[in-house]
């Protein structure tokens, strides 16, 4: 087998692809964005039933709802997109073969196969226990097989991640250290292979339970292990989102990092600290103790949230150096203003930054400390931190880089360039609205997971006040908003990757306003205090430093009213 | 670039930049104070977790419920006896669905055991308006102290998906000045 057989040379970076990896990126990515569009649905019809002027769902679709939306968006979207990454990040950026292709489409089937096989379950109906699915509530066998068998393959996906590293390092296809973006993926891929064994640990036994086979399940052992899942695997979408905006930093910006040592050292913290977090779920389980709680809840001394904030500081960091390079060097925020907004992969990668620091970060930090969950647990907050972290953070980032993805891998230009550029904005902001109408509801103390705060069914009512109604029906007009958005992104990505108009082999793309090789030429060496000043991005992060701060203490002041509780 | 492998090949000798060194500094400081928040809120804050939790099968704590109501029952309603033990004494609440049961009764400014669990699912116990969130699992039983500054009529709702009608699992905690 020649080279020039499995092999294309892109035009636009010079890189070589290996064509199996491209299809497999290919496969993955689109059955992702098919599970987004059904989770998307789902999760609009959630938000319908909540408002309660609306209330569009009978209570067991609601519930069935959740289940299903949960799943299609949580694991299947964001972990099928998440292969593609990998498969991206080591074949493509290390100039080298994918190894153990069949291994590869191996993933794919299990982790399809999969999920649709708990989606039926879901749709059946008697398997509405919620994606966290707690004992002694049962599902289906079916649903938890169809977990097990999603979760074994992607663990293959990080298997051929690991062995291309192995092959790259091998064949020697890059000099030196692998790129920062890879080194990102590796960190993801590692907790992912945590985060993996922690739902066998727990879902088999839960299954041979379905089964008939085990007769009793602990429900807190099984929150205990279930959340080394739960929890981490969003820390596998952390680490992935993070190399993502560093790779469009670098590929619409030419944006090279501050200094490699602290951002991988950020990176090594989250592999180091990150898989504490089950304990988030836990701080007011009975039988479990403070010192337990306070050590991990904090992942030891809040040494992975020190890990976010220097990505906070240096991607953007970067972003500036570059832009500075280029000349954008007037007062504080010339670099910003003068940033390519229209460009869909650089406005997405920046407000999924911004989101995820200001609204996922700040609250994850809030609701996380001991204390102060009693005010939040299982309330309505805690979505609304998860959809600024998963769904601002996440979900954005990727939608980001997609537009990048299209021209480089799938070899088509984007279609209606208009409705893209608009893309990220309607949907970020309806996604922050999500946020905070969710968090605003929580903090008046609606239920998460409730499908009638009215109860108007049950034996003796609560009247919730008239502002968590409010909420409710904000939180259902920003849902909607969200929905345009990402109808919008589904058009213009399954358009164009179908109809769209074919790149020829040898046109370059223009990413952005640096694709080519004066990119990398641009920013000056690292390290260097007198060619690289970056006073905007400080005060950025001291703006969010004090942002935090202030949240932090006004939520320990609401804690202080509470009736004394010991 | 963050996509190309660093330029420099011995890049973890390359200097820090200032910014970057001191920004790790107060991220890490500021670690240090919310975790210490919590540390220090043990001992000087007045709302804490408890560390009290037993094993017990859920036909026992049943039973333990069904003792406080027959001693201790003030009136009924509905379907809810309402229960009013003496102040500084044992009280109990049990989750099953689709109720918080029973009904109690307490007088504000006195000290009460809080005795929490769950005879079938896990369910969330939710004390509103104040929010005061704590999950009840099955085979577990939490004991709090808790001393009600606020008199009234409190709902307790359910926050943890317990089945179809999670949504209408309710209750009722009573807040009376004392007589």
């Amino acid at each position: 087998m020649s080279i020039a057989s499995t092999f294309r040379i892109c035009p636009t970076t010079g890189l070589k692809v290996d064509r199996s990896a491209e299809n497999l990126i290919k496969a993955n990515a689109v059955v992702a964005v098919v599970f987004l569009l059904i989770g998307g649905l789902f999760g609009l019809s959630i938000a319908l039933t909540r408002w309660p002027a609306v209330h569009l769902l009978p209570a067991d679709w609601f519930y069935l709802a959740l289940t299903a939306h949960g799943f299609d968006v949580l694991l299947a979207w964001i972990i099928f997109f998440e292969m593609a990454v990998l498969y991206f990040a080591s074949a493509v950026l290390l100039n080298c073969r994918l190894a153990a292709p069949r291994w590869a489409w191996t993933q794919f089937g299990l982790m399809l196969v999969g999920a649709l096989m708990a989606n039926v379950a879901v749709l059946q109906g008697n398997s509405s226990v919620m994606f966290t699915s707690y004992p002694p509530l049962q599902a289906s066998p079916w649903f938890y097989l169809g977990l097990i068998l999603f979760a074994v393959g992607a663990l293959i996906g990080c298997a051929v991640f690991f062995g291309t590293l192995v092959v790259a390092k091998d064949e020697k296809t890059y000099e030196g250290s692998v790129p920062l973006v890879t080194f990102g993926a590796v960190t993801a891929a590692i907790i992912a292979v945590f985060t993996l064994a922690s739902g066998a640990i727990i879902l088999i036994p839960t299954y041979l339970w379905s089964i008939g086979l085990i007769s009793n399940i602990d429900p807190l052992m099984y929150k205990l292990v279930w959340w080394g899942m739960g929890h981490s695997s969003q820390q596998i979408n952390v680490s992935a989102h993070v190399a993502v905006w560093y790779a469009i930093g670098a590929m619409v910006l030419g944006a090279k990092p501050i200094s490699e040592k602290v951002s991988r050292m950020g990176f090594l913290m989250y592999i180091l600290f990150l898989q504490l977090a089950s304990a988030h779920h836990l701080l007011v389980e009975p039988g479990i103790s403070s010192s337990w709680k306070i050590f991990n809840t904090s992942y030891a001394m809040y040494l992975a949230v020190l890990g976010s904030m220097i990505h906070g500081l240096t991607v953007p960091g970067a972003i500036e150096a570059a832009q500075r390079a280029r000349g954008f060097n007037k007062g504080l925020f010339e670099w910003l203003r003068k940033a390519p907004w229209g460009n869909p992969a650089f406005s997405g990668m920046f407000m999924s930054l911004v989101m995820f620091g200001f609204l996922g970060g700040i609250s994850g930090v809030v609701m996380g400390t001991e204390q102060i969950n009693l005010i939040i647990h299982n309330t309505l907050y805690v979505p609304g931190h998860f959809h600024a972290t998963v769904v601002a953070g996440t979900t954005l980032a990727f939608m980001a880089i997609t537009y990048l993805l299209v021209p480089l891998i799938f070899r088509r230009h984007i279609s209606f360039p208009g409705i893209a550029r608009l893309q990220p904005y309607v949907f970020g902001i309806g996604i922050a609205g999500i946020s905070l109408f969710m968090m605003g509801a929580g903090t008046l103390g609606v239920p998460r997971r409730h499908w009638d705060i009215t109860f108007a069914d049950a034996l003796t009512s609560f009247q919730f006040s008239p502002a968590a109604f409010l909420m409710l029906a904000l939180n259902g007009i920003a849902a909607c908003m969200a929905a345009v958005g990402g109808a919008m992104y589904i058009l213009v990505v399954v358009w164009s990757v179908f109809l769209g108009r074919r790149i020829g082999d040898t046109e370059k793309v223009q990413l952005g306003p640096a694709t080519g090789s004066q990119a990398a030429a641009a920013v000056a060496s690292y390290g260097n205090e007198g060619t690289l000043k970056i006073p905007g991005t400080v005060v950025l992060v001291g703006v969010f430093l004090v942002s935090f701060i202030l949240y932090y203490y006004v939520n320990w002041k609401y804690v202080a009213e509470l009736w004394p509780l010991k | 670039m963050a996509i190309t492998p660093p330029s420099e090949r011995i890049w973890w000798k390359e200097p820090i930049h200032k910014v970057e060194l001191i920004w790790v500094i107060v991220a890490f400081l500021w670690g240090l104070t919310m975790f210490f928040t919590m540390i220090w809120w043990h001992a000087f804050g007045q709302q804490n977790m408890s560390n009290e939790a037993y094993r017990i099968q859920p036909f026992q704590y049943a039973e333990k419920v069904d003792k406080m109501i027959a001693e201790h029952t003030v009136r009924q309603e509905g379907a809810f006896p309402v229960v009013k033990p003496p102040p500084g004494s044992d009280v109990y609440m049990m989750g099953r669905v689709y109720m918080w049961w029973p009904m109690l009764e307490l007088e504000k400014g006195q000290t009460y055991r809080l005795h929490l669990s769950s005879i079938d699912l896990q369910h969330g116990f939710s004390l509103q308006p104040l929010n005061i969130n704590i999950q009840v699992h099955p085979g577990y039983e939490s004991v709090m102290t808790i001393t009600p500054t606020s008199s009234g009529e409190f709902g307790v709702v359910c926050n943890e998906y317990c089945g179809l009608g999670h949504h209408t699992m309710t209750g009722r905690i009573y807040v009376v000045d004392r007589s």
